[in-house]
């Protein structure tokens, strides 16, 4: 459907739930086209279209309120969506923090973000065969030990966002996303490991070369072959961008407003203090052009803005919508994620620890005895807690090098403590993700091995 | 919004979309019409509604329908997709020519006339939907269950309790011209306890549901267990010491801990993995990948339980597979696509995540069948190691076989006796060899309460999973304690 048709979805809604009673209403719609292709061994595997589209009504019956959400959009279906959507309102119990923002908190001009670009919406099936062809062509001819593979697969999307409500506010974007990725599979004295590679970007020619994705995916499955475990000890760890990456993750949703309020973050009553070095830094930028969370407003009509969470080292500031903002006392951050089957919600959007000056070979090189960690399974985290224990596996440093692989190991340690300790940070900063880091060394954690 | 369980899935789909078999057979004529080996189509209409409590109040009330239709293709390895929300006769013609694009060439297929068929299993006819139960009645044991946890221990500052339930009305029609619909309910109720002491915060979950009616839950002495369960887990975990770190004894209880097997042998064992030679598994059917007392089964089939299903999301009626019989492998998890190229028979374990998703080997409920030992024998048994009662979730790299997952409750084990609880274990293994060093096997087989879901692709589905009590030798143990 085209955007105004949209809007005035969204319009007979919020005047259908005034009719029946709501005090205030917001509606999210979303409409969303998408195109996977894979290729294993050099054929096609899978082609697959969709068209997707869903909407969801929040309705408050005073400090009561309710969401309901269709994927139906006839118009009987809509009108009765409204009315159970009031009703449901009315038997839940009030609470005084919600409600919508204040009008005057609104976004007013939403600024030119560079999200969307017609070009991934003509990819042709025939298009991302030969990308598919040629990154896994690259994987399989980079190395002899690559000898089978779980193949490759592009994926392109394009979204059109609408979002009103009854304090006003009326927005809508565009945005796609394009990604390319690689699995490749190695074998060696008949024992196999894979390992991927990818690329992600909202412009498809801001996407990696095939290529470089099916060289980089066979490296870093070959680089796995004939892994040992290790003693159990204490030693440096460096993680590299990928992971590090997933330990701002854990920093992302630790920040959250919901979880500080919850009680339910290891950051819970840290505002303000030192919680790292002084030369760590951490920003949520949600205005970063072309970023992959970048977004003109958040799930509740407020602007997106650059947040410092981290600065000199000190928590300077947890990242909140209104909700939580109330709870907490604070102003919302312009993070509120919004799903259109719910609630608004605490999310980051592009967060990211700026890059160092030191380079990860002299990360790597300024360690005698440790790990290198390029892959972390499971969910040994506690968020409440930070008390961290995942399985891992990477490449064991010995004098500075990188020597042999080691796998079914486990690092453990505590969030807080471990971004106490982080020692250095790397140079190599690349948003590959929405949350994103460059390589870091923490100074001590424990690996359990045999 | 909710709909009489009685639904017959054949005549509400073409009710709704205002479909007749003609248009049903002329989309599948469509899709089969270039070289291909079969297709199908899949329509899904979904109500689900979730409440959530915390901080005592029902914060939270959603509820959601979504509905759409599937279009495959499949030709030797190739399958073709499409899908749609906005379902009608033509956009099925458009998504069948769409879905068909990866056949080549052209055949004549024999007309197929579609012949309505019921699943041959019947594991969830319920009087009432859970949608159906009063919202009062919903929000009030949401309520209870605040109170009761605040009363179990004055150090229970918050609870969060969450309910969801949902129908999900599904339609399968094949070139093979069967049409098989079915009708799935399911409930989940979720507890989660925080603990406060001396500025220490911790917590604890459980909790439970399946294919049953909102009663199941709301079964006081079913929901005041798990109540007890969350609460007892984050008040422990507040003295809890740190977990050990290395290589020892390991004993996991009975019930949810089979997440074991769902790791380190259930997805192993799917048949796409197999079929691509890319699973620790593959080519290994007859060979010993277990100790003698493993015996590993996946049964779709069980009456009212969360992984169950009358028919796959083929239309394929779930069955009992048994993975390892006594050590040895026997079998995979298979859908059509596999089971055709592997040229073995369907074992009903296709499954999606829902009508825009793609069909895979999914596993359903995945357990070890009971041994002959006692939990005190098996715990007497052990020097020094850890007993694991329950666990978060895990990962499993098929390829290499590794696999980790997260203990919430565990205690050593100090001379046969169980001493101290610890937390922030992981375990870490490689599926076959973790799998032959199980050492004991107890007697008492339990099921999990209705609460896994498993991730596969980016699809998540419901699954269950079920051991009885077992020792694993030399196991690694993820703590920080050196």
């Amino acid at each position: 459907m085209s955007a105004p048709a949209l809007d005035s979805l969204a319009e007979l809604l919020l005047s259908e739930a005034k009719r029946n009673g709501a005090t205030a209403a917001d509606v999210v719609v979303v409409e969303g086209d998408s195109l996977t292709v894979g290729v294993r061994l050099g054929e096609v595997e899978k082609v697959s279209r969709a068209r997707a589209k869903h909407l969801g009504l929040r309705a408050f019956a005073g400090d009561r309120s309710a969401i309901l959400s269709t994927a139906d959009f006839a118009d009987a279906g809509l009108r009765q969506l409204a009315a159970d959507a009031v009703a449901l309102a009315r038997v839940t119990a009030p609470d005084p923090f919600s409600g919508l923002p204040d009008a005057a908190d609104l976004s007013s001009a939403p600024p030119m973000l560079d999200l969307f670009d017609a070009a991934v919406g003509e990819v042709t099936a025939e298009q991302a065969t030969e990308w598919c062809q040629a990154a896994e062509a690259a994987a399989r001819d980079a190395d002899p030990r690559i000898t089978n593979s779980e193949g490759a697969e592009f994926d392109a999307g394009a979204h059109l966002v609408v979002y009103a409500a009854s304090n006003g506010f009326r927005g809508s974007y565009r945005s796609s996303s394009c990604s390319l990725s690689c699995v490749p599979v190695a074998s060696q004295n008949g024992a196999m490991e894979r390992d991927h590679w990818y690329s992600v970007q909202r412009h498809l020619a801001k996407l990696d070369s095939p290529e470089s994705i099916g060289r980089i995916a066979a490296a870093r499955a070959v680089r796995r072959l004939g892994a040992r475990q290790v003693g159990t000890q204490e030693v440096p760890v460096v993680f590299d961008p990928d992971m590090a990456g997933s330990l701002l993750r854990h920093l992302a949703g630790a920040v959250s407003g919901g979880s500080i309020y919850r009680g339910l973050s290891f950051l819970t009553g840290k505002l303000g203090e030192r919680i790292a070095p002084p030369f760590l830094y951490v920003y949520d930028d949600g205005l970063l052009a072309g970023g992959l969370a970048t977004k003109p407003f958040d799930g509740e009509g407020l602007a997106t803005r650059r947040t410092p969470v981290i600065e000199r080292g000190v928590l300077t500031s947890y990242l909140c919508d209104t909700y939580s903002a109330r709870k907490l006392n604070l102003r919302s951050t312009g993070n509120a994620g919004r799903s259109v089957a719910d609630s608004p919600h605490v999310s980051p959007t592009n967060f990211f620890l700026p890059a160092g000056e030191t380079t990860p070979e002299a990360i790597i090189g300024s360690v005698t005895n440790g790990l290198y960690v390029t892959e972390l399974m499971g969910f040994g985290v506690n968020a409440t807690t930070g008390d961290y224990s995942r399985g891992a596996g990477g490449l064991w440093i010995e004098n500075g090098q990188l020597t042999y692989p080691v796998s079914e190991i486990t690092i453990a340690g505590n969030l807080l403590q471990m971004f106490k300790d982080i020692e250095v940070v790397g140079s190599d900063l690349v948003l590959r993700n929405s949350v994103a880091s460059p390589t870091l060394k923490i100074a001590k954690m424990t690996v359990a091995g045999n | 919004m909710s709909l009489p369980v009685t639904t017959e899935p054949h005549r509400f789909f073409l009710d709704r979309f205002g479909l007749d078999d003609r248009a049903l057979e002329a989309t599948i004529a469509t899709a089969i019409a270039r070289k291909a080996d079969f297709a199908d189509l899949y329509f899904e209409f979904r109500t689900s509604e979730a409440f959530v409590l915390e901080e005592g109040i029902v914060k939270k009330a959603v509820k959601n329908v979504s509905q759409g239709a599937g279009v495959r293709v499949v030709a030797g390895d190739k399958t073709g997709c499409a899908h749609t929300d906005d379902v009608s006769v033509g956009t099925l013609r458009l998504a069948s020519e769409t879905a068909q694009a990866i056949a080549d060439g052209t055949t004549a297929h024999a007309s197929i006339a579609v012949a309505p068929a019921r699943p041959s299993h019947d594991l969830y006819a319920l009087a009432h939907t859970p949608l159906d139960a009063a919202l009062d009645e919903k929000i009030a044991l949401l309520g209870a269950i605040d109170v009761a946890a605040r009363r179990l221990d004055p150090r229970i500052v918050n609870v969060m309790a969450s309910l969801a339930a949902e129908q999900k009305i599904v339609l399968i029609v094949n070139s093979f011209g069967v049409v098989v619909g079915d009708v799935q309910p399911l409930v989940r109720l979720s507890v989660t306890c925080i603990a406060e002491e001396n500025g220490k915060r911790e917590h604890g979950t459980a909790g439970g549901g399946g294919r049953v009616e909102f009663s199941f839950v709301n079964d006081s002495t079913r929901w005041q267990r798990w109540v007890k369960t969350a609460a007892e887990q984050a008040v422990r975990n507040l003295t809890a010491a740190e977990a050990p770190a290395g290589s020892m004894t390991v004993v996991l209880g009975p019930g949810w801990p089979g997440v074991l097997l769902h790791e380190a042998v259930g997805h192993g064992l799917e048949g796409d993995f197999n079929r691509k030679q890319t699973s620790a598994f593959s080519g290994r059917i007859g060979e010993r990948v277990a100790s003698e007392l493993c015996t590993v089964v996946d049964d779709g089939t069980i009456a009212n339980r969360r992984g169950s299903l009358n028919c796959d999301d083929e239309g394929t009626p779930t069955s009992r597979t048994v993975l390892i019989e006594n050590g040895i492998l026997r079998g995979y998890l298979q859908d059509r696509l596999n089971a055709r190229l592997m040229n073995v028979p369907l074992t009903g374990n296709g499954r999606r995540e829902s009508y825009a998703h793609m069909t895979m080997p999914r596993m359903t409920n995945t357990f070890m069948l009971a041994g002959e030992s006692t939990a005190d024998e098996i715990i007497r048994s052990v020097p020094k190691g850890l007993y694991a009662v329950s666990f978060g979730g895990g990962q499993v790299d098929i390829t290499s076989g590794k696999f980790v997952f997260s203990a919430t409750e565990a205690y050593l084990i100090e001379d046969g006796k169980i001493t101290r609880p610890v937390k922030g274990a992981t375990l870490i293994g490689n599926g076959p060899e973790a799998m032959n060093r199980v050492s004991m096997v107890g007697n008492d087989l339990a099921l999990d309460e209705g609460i896994g879901t498993c991730g596969k692709d980016g699809q998540s589905v419901p699954v269950g999973v079920g051991m009885p009590t077992i020792r694993i030798d030399g196991m690694t143990v993820g703590g920080t304690q050196a």
